[in-house]
């Protein structure tokens, strides 16, 4: 099959690759010494920065995006709101990278819109210690399409919830809190950390949005291996194996943990059914 | 409906439209007015034209190397191979697992100037190769979704016993009925490829993407003019496929994307 061929060609052999390149110096000699140096130093503090941006975005986005799904598809909600709300996450989640940066920095730069608004209010968000390049403008940058990917990914799992188990609920005497207490949240807690785990790896791939919005500032590992490779830094390139063998080796981890949410969020799928 | 549900839409709203209506309006700023400049300055520029004519014919070469092939893959996977799903599937989904940037730097290594010839290697179609990956789980997703809606077995037994060979079945029978499968992942992978900035940027090609990085280095005002032209294609491409009617939203065919 030509798909295989390309498959292998493109995909595995480049990743196979670049494993082995990590554990090779440049003139070939076998050693463990870059893969080491991933748990050192700038390279540590990147991982850490990485996953910490990921896990604040993930956990951010994938709360924010379901109450948002929720209030927009669950059957009380207008029709209307339903082909809306999915229309514009497609678009949002699709639209990322360097202009999603500049859309951030005509919005909350030092001059931008919101950032204007603000200040008029006599709350410039630069007066109180945050900044668009920093740490938590990125995290900001990220929600624009974490939230929506959220919504994209939880939908299913919020249609799954049927209205007849909170007839239910209320014909025994649940209240509301009673209810999501011990039927909603139980039923959707492994899609809602299912979905918050691919968010987590969407976010830990992201490069271009941080490239154009930081300029390098904050030390994610994307932004490292990038200035490894293209050559503004003097260095072996082997270092930049490492760390991408690492990165593989993360998403793999978290998507390990997705395949266990889903099997048990699938378990109400199917008894829906 | 509940207050706080209203409260959640306004939300939503509201972290949708803002950034777009302060980058509009950044992008028609003139000083103390407003008008065009930013855009005519861009459409005057030829390094738009020569970038954005670049990442057309990738995403156009993209498209037709993915469709074909997927569409006979994804075929013969629900014709005759159903036990090769797990690997195709396995296969589709793995561009989640590897990174834009681990993919490139893995291509760059592997695929060097030992083992690909110099012209290619200065051409910017170096990035089709790894630009089909990106789109493995696009086309898949969606073909799947396509071919699951129509019954293959009996319309390729119709076709054959009718006299019709493996091409005709394929291009007169089965296309027509999954063309909206096919559609869908060509509108998603022309998106994905006019806004990868990863790829084109560590390879040092010249394209749209890295195009629209260079000017917000240099010009703000024409900066968020690309940015809203480069939004607009993104809404063409998602409107492309709401007017092939499919819904956008079905978890997987969407997820991901280049950042």
């Amino acid at each position: 099959m030509p798909f295989l061929a390309w498959a292998t060609a493109f995909l595995l052999v480049p990743a196979g690759a670049l494993l082995i390149g990590a554990f090779r110096t440049q003139d070939g000699q076998f050693t463990t010494e870059f893969v080491k140096d991933i748990f050192k130093g700038s390279s540590l503090d990147a991982y850490q920065k990485s996953i910490e941006i990921s896990l604040i975005t993930a956990a951010l986005g994938g709360a924010l995006g379901f109450l948002i799904a929720y209030a927009a598809l669950s059957p009380g909600a207008p029709r209307l709101l339903r082909p809306a709300f999915l229309t514009f996450s497609g678009v949002a989640a699709n639209f990322g990278g360097v202009p999603l940066a500049f859309a951030f920095i005509s919005t909350l730069g030092t001059v931008g819109l919101a950032t204007r608004a603000l200040d008029s209010m006599g709350l410039n968000p630069y007066d109180h210690g945050f900044t668009l390049f920093g740490f938590w403008g990125l995290v900001v940058t990220y929600l624009y399409f974490q939230i929506p990917l959220m919504i994209l990914i939880i939908a299913p799992a919020i249609d799954g919830l049927k209205a007849e188990w909170r007839e239910a609920a209320s014909n025994l005497g649940a209240t509301s809190t009673q209810y999501w207490r011990y039927v909603g949240i139980p039923v959707l807690l492994p899609s809602i950390l299912g979905s918050m785990v691919l968010l987590f790896g969407g976010s830990f791939a992201a490069y271009a949005t941080a490239y154009a919005l930081t300029s390098g500032h904050i030390p994610l590992v994307p932004l490292k291996i990038g200035e490894l490779v293209s050559g503004n830094v003097l260095s072996d390139p082997h270092q930049a194996y490492a760390l991408a063998f690492g990165m593989v080796i993360v998403i793999a981890v978290a998507m390990s943990i997705y395949f266990v949410l889903d099997r048990r969020a699938s378990r109400w799928r199917r008894a829906v059914q | 409906m509940t207050k706080s549900g209203w409260f959640w839409i306004a939300v939503g709203f509201l972290y949708f439209f803002l950034p777009l209506a302060a980058t509009a309006e950044f992008s028609l700023k003139d000083g103390d007015s407003y008008s065009l400049a930013a855009y005519r300055e861009i459409f005057d520029d030829p390094q738009f034209r020569d970038t954005f004519f670049v990442s057309l014919k990738l995403a156009v070469v993209t498209i037709i190397v993915a469709l074909l092939l997927f569409i006979p893959t994804v075929y013969w996977v629900h014709l005759r191979l159903p036990h090769l799903r797990p690997l195709v599937q396995f296969l589709c989904a793995l561009p989640f697992v590897v990174p834009p940037i681990v993919l490139i730097v893995g291509l760059l290594y592997f695929w060097n100037y030992q083992r690909v010839p110099s012209s290619l290697l200065g051409s910017p179609y170096y990035l089709v190769p790894g630009y089909v990956v990106l789109a493995f789980p696009f086309m898949f997703f969606a073909l799947d979704n396509a071919f699951r809606a129509i019954d293959v077995h009996t319309l390729t037994e119709a076709s054959q016993s009718l006299g019709a060979g493996w091409t005709r079945t394929l291009w007169r029978v089965i296309l027509p009925n999954i063309s909206s499968g096919a559609i869908a992942g060509a509108f998603l992978t022309f998106a994905l490829v006019m806004g990868e900035f990863t790829m084109a940027s560590l390879a040092l090609f010249n394209t749209f993407p890295t195009y629209i990085n260079y000017i917000g280095q240099t010009k703000a005002n024409p900066a968020a003019a690309l940015t809203i032209i480069s939004f607009g294609i993104t809404w063409l491409a998602l409107l492309g496929i709401l007017l092939v009617g499919r819904r956008p939203g079905r978890a997987a065919v969407q997820v991901g994307g280049a950042r």
